[in-house]
């Protein structure tokens, strides 16, 4: 007969025990799970990017319903343990179901703290602990609107941000000066509001909730200083209870949480208690880490090892919002005893201090480049001593041992015990069998395998190191890499920097940056000839020798070296004189193919490099200029008939689209820039695919952008709806001039707006006007400089050389 | 003897530029970079026949403008993954004026 094991309570803590427990063999319990939630065991950790819209609840599953199964395990979802019958040792819960048991294990979690004022019961105030709260909150962003968030900590945040994500206007209210004060100092806390604002995130420091008002549901939020705050929807996320009430109906010894003993027993030891609701040496536990080592802890006893004993231990705390960088361990007040290491960079947006006592550290803060975080918790664990490196040691690990270690090699050196996945528990060696044993080769593998970085996913970096480690050029991971191996910058970096420090040459930008190549390669030219020429307008002097061939003869190199010749027509329109032209054209230099492309533009093909400023010469003459069908920049703007002949046209979309191209052409972009004007929802003009797109209804223009169909497909995103025409005009404008200001070159917008997310897009061009304008002027300025045609430039004889050959030789050359 | 042939002055190309000598049966282009050393190769990518000189000069090497393979304009020899080879013809500079080696042109011109 099996022994029967009962658990009440099927998260993330239970879950690590069991799986633990069914390591080593076939189990000796027959296991029985009530949880009140109605699903299974899923990662908890991960809700944020669920509700930011990162992830699927499928994607954060931690045991499937198969796993249950497969493990003989009876899981009653959505039942609440009432009861825990000591004497008959039996539980029961609230629809009556009831279970024996040799065994029991209590892990009910935590409950989140509500502050008791006024209204904190009105329709529409949410706490934040499961995929109910998320649901609900991801329903009411469903009608855009205001969101309060009571509480500044990790929890509080990370709600926050994925409520802007959702698309709601955000307001934090938190009662300390600074925000996640118990894991942040003031200076770190202070940068990571500075960040949340510039997304868009208004935050309340000092801020004393005095009463949530509403009649039906929610309306606003009062402070106590008498500032009301309208909201749709308040998330209390102020703190979190341990979950201890059926342990102390049942007459088990309980402080704040149950209390166990080191081996996770309660005061009747046929009970433990495990995660949230414990009690442990004095201390709950609120983070994974410390929980799992329970669970460990709980498994071994199960099995039979008397001797396992949980370890107090400190844990180290991220903050899971894309984007922003934090790390935070150990104790860092400031105190007597205590010296601290200090280094701000303040352009880069990087904070490090790292808390030493008697040369020990003791804590550590990172803000912005968090890379070096478990190399200081290691540290910190092990009670290293610093002396040895103290002149270096904020500046990580990298710069120990005299010259620059790089993070590969320091990687490679860590002995195979040493842990990589805190969350998990999983060491360097266990990673690097699986890798070579399973034949693993990417992330996603890894993780399926060991679980290293698969909880919180800081140790993702670390992970990636290995698995270049072992696997050498056979891993090739997605992320961002340097610009090219002329430098160890990204690109975000080097766009930066070359504002921050006012380089207005490539040869300076190679300069400042310590370029490794003494003129680049053809992969960072022209990328850094585009900054340029998009950061300083009138004052950088486009490069043509950082140019591809195709934008530095304004012709489409073919693949037998010919030309291809694109001439603009404004919105797709045409007339008879252009077409005479045009004919006359390919008549004229016997040009071998004409033909209609996807644009709504008339192409030339097969031209020789020789004939085209005379080509250009001709067609200029008809008053055509250079289409630009071979730029980064913007190309076209195709439309439908609209109002002007269509009897479903809602407004002159084709007047639109001329507009547009007339006011944006010759404008550089990190990427092509296609655009289209549709009349009406029928969208004749296919404008849901493009990097913009208009659709004009009976109200106004609808405006959309973010489409692709290239290599990726995608529909359009809805930006926003504009009343009027220079409304519309103005942010397709400003949204134009962010990209080219924030794009990677080669970077669609599609890409683009993946990467910094639509939210902080509507903060600088929709919803906040003055910034409109301010995008829209500075654009307006660059055009200022760009609209030259450089077909009539290199008709009047710029770059001449560009189109002759330097010297010619006929045939006698050899006799000569 | 070699006999060389003028074919244009260092000025005439931009920097990190190329400019195409015509002979018969085909074009040779001649680079100079941003240090001002001037190579002549055969304006052929052996990949797809791409014209080198289009292509973006970097050091002492250029990328193709079709395909992005990368070339040493000293040896001809593709750098990188890539392998293949592009012809190089000997030139000599004398005060700023080009000179290509006539019977190589030649060659060239078979
Ligand atoms: C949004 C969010 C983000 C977080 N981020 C991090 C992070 O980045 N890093 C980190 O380390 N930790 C993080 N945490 C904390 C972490 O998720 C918890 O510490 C961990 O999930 C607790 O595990 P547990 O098993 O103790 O309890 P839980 O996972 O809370 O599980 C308790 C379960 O018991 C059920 N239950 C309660 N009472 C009963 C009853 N009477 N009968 C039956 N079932 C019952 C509950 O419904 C619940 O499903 C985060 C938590 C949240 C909510
Ligand atoms: S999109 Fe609408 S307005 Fe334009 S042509 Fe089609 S049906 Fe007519
Ligand atoms: S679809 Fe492919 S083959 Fe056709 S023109 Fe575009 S790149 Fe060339
Ligand atoms: S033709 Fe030169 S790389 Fe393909």
């Amino acid at each position: 007969m099996k022994e029967k094991l009962v658990i009440i309570g099927n998260g993330m803590a239970p879950g690590r025990a069991l799986e633990k427990l069914f390591e080593t063999g076939p189990s000796r319990y027959s296991v029985t799970i009530f949880n009140a939630e109605p699903r299974v065991n899923y990662d908890r950790i991960m809700l944020s990017p669920v509700l930011s819209g990162e992830k699927s609840f499928e994607d954060i599953i931690i045991h499937g319903d198969g796993w249950y199964i497969e493990h003989g395990i009876m899981l009653y979802k959505g039942h609440r343990i009432v009861e825990i019958d000591r004497e008959k040792r039996m539980v029961r819960s609230e629809q009556g179901a009831t279970a024996e048991y040799d065994k029991l294990i209590i892990a009910t979690g935590s409950v989140p703290f509500i502050i008791p004022v006024p209204g904190h019961k009105l329709p529409g105030v949410l706490s934040y602990r499961d995929l109910d709260d998320v649901h609900a909150m991801m329903l009411a962003a469903k009608g855009r609107g205001h969101a309060v968030v009571i509480g500044g900590g990790l929890l509080g945040l990370e709600a926050a941000a994925g409520l802007l994500n959702q698309g709601m206007s955000v307001t934090v209210l938190h009662v300390n000066p600074t925000l996640m004060e118990r894991q942040l100092d003031p200076a770190a806390g202070y940068l990571l509001q500075r960040e949340l604002e510039r997304r868009g995130i208004e935050v309340i420091t000092k801020a004393n909730t005095k009463e949530i008002i509403g009649g039906s549901r929610v309306e606003a939020v009062l402070l106590d200083d008498g500032r009301r705050i309208s909201a749709d929807l308040v998330v209390m996320a102020v703190g979190i209870r341990p979950n201890a009430a059926l342990g102390k109906e049942a007459g088990l010894a309980v402080n704040r949480g149950i209390v166990v003993n080191d081996q996770m027993q309660t005061s009747d030891p046929a009970i433990y208690a495990l995660g949230e609701c414990a009690e442990v040496g004095g201390t709950c536990y609120g983070l994974v880490a410390p929980l799992y080592s329970q669970a460990n802890i709980v498994a071994a006893h199960l099995s039979g090892d008397s001797k396992a004993a949980f370890v107090p231990q400190y844990t180290a705390t991220r903050l899971k919002v894309t984007g922003i960088d934090l790390y935070s361990v150990g104790d860092f007040a400031e105190g007597e005893d205590r010296e601290e290491i200090v280094l701000r960079d303040a352009t880069a947006g990087v904070y490090k201090r790292v808390i030493l006592r008697d040369d020990r550290i003791i804590g550590a803060v990172l803000y912005g480049d968090t890379a070096d975080g478990p190399w200081f918790f290691d540290m910190l664990k092990n009670g290293t001593d610093t002396r040895p490196m103290r002149d270096t040691l904020i500046f990580g690990q990298a710069y120990q041992g005299g010259t620059p270690l790089d993070p590969m090699a320091a990687v490679a050196a860590l002995p195979d015990e040493a842990e990589i996945c805190g969350c998990n528990g999983v060491c360097k060696g266990k990673i690097t069998d699986a890798i070579t044993g399973k034949g693993l080769t990417t992330l996603d593998g890894v993780r399926a395998h060991t679980k290293a970085s698969a909880s919180c996913g800081s140790c993702t970096g670390l992970v990636e190191q290995l698995l270049r480690a072992t696997l050498g050029d056979g891993y090739n991971p997605a992320a961002v890499q340097p610009m090219c191996p002329c430098t160890d910058y990204g690109h975000d970096d080097v766009r930066r920097l070359i504002v921050a420090k006012s380089l207005k040459s490539i040869p300076a930008v190679m300069q400042e940056l310590e370029w490794k190549t003494s003129c680049g390669c053809a992969k960072c030219r022209p990328a850094l000839n585009y900054y340029l020429v998009a950061d300083w307008p009138g004052e950088y002097e486009d490069d043509g020798q950082s140019r591809f061939i195709n934008e530095r003869v304004h012709a489409n190199i073919q693949k037998d070296g010919t030309y291809s010749v694109v001439p603009r027509m404004w919105g797709g329109m045409t007339n008879p004189k252009e077409l005479r032209a045009i004919a006359d054209v390919a008549d004229k230099f016997a040009i071998p193919a004409v033909k209609v492309t996807g644009g709504q533009r008339i192409d030339l093909l097969g031209v020789k490099k020789e004939d085209l400023p005379a080509v250009w010469a001709d067609l200029n003459a008809a008053g055509m200029v250079s289409g630009a069908a071979y730029a980064k920049g913007l190309r076209t703007v195709k439309t439908c008939v609209g109002s002007d002949w269509c009897r479903f046209g809602t407004q002159d979309s084709t007047g639109l689209g001329i507009r547009i191209e007339k006011f944006m052409w010759g404008a550089w972009t990190p990427a092509k820039l296609k655009l289209a004007v549709s009349g009406c929802p029928r969208n004749c003009a296919e404008a849901t695919c493009k990097d913009i797109g208009v659709i004009c209804v009976d109200s106004g223009y609808d405006i959309h952008f973010a489409g692709a169909a290239g290599l990726d497909i995608k529909g359009t995103e809805l930006l926003c709806h504009a009343d009027t025409e220079d409304e519309a005009l103005e942010i397709i404008v400003a949204l134009t001039q962010l990209y080219r200001e924030q794009g990677r070159y080669l970077e669609r917008i599609y890409k683009w707006a993946k990467r910094v997310g639509t939210p902080s897009i509507l903060a600088n061009v929709v919803t906040d006007r003055e910034k409109r304008r301010h995008y829209y002027e500075r654009f307006v300025y660059s055009q200022t400089f760009a609209q030259v045609d450089p077909w009539e430039e290199r008709v009047n004889g710029k770059d001449a050389h560009e189109f002759a050959a330097m010297a010619e030789f006929g045939l006698p050359v050899a006799a000569e | 003897m070699t006999d060389w042939i003028e074919i244009g002055t260092v000025q005439a190309i931009p920097r990190r530029g190329a400019r195409c000598v015509s002979v018969p049966g085909g074009k040779i282009a001649v680079f100079r970079t941003q240090e001002d050393q001037i190579f002549a190769i055969e304006n052929r990518c052996p990949h797809r026949n791409g014209p080198l000189s289009e292509g973006i000069v970097h050091g002492g090497s250029v990328t193709c403008p079709l395909h992005n393979w990368v070339f040493d304009l000293a040896t001809g020899k593709a750098l990188g993954a890539d392998e293949g080879e592009v012809r190089t013809y000997p030139i000599d500079v004398v005060d700023g004026r080009i000179f290509l080696a006539a019977d190589l042109v030649a060659v060239a011109a078979e």
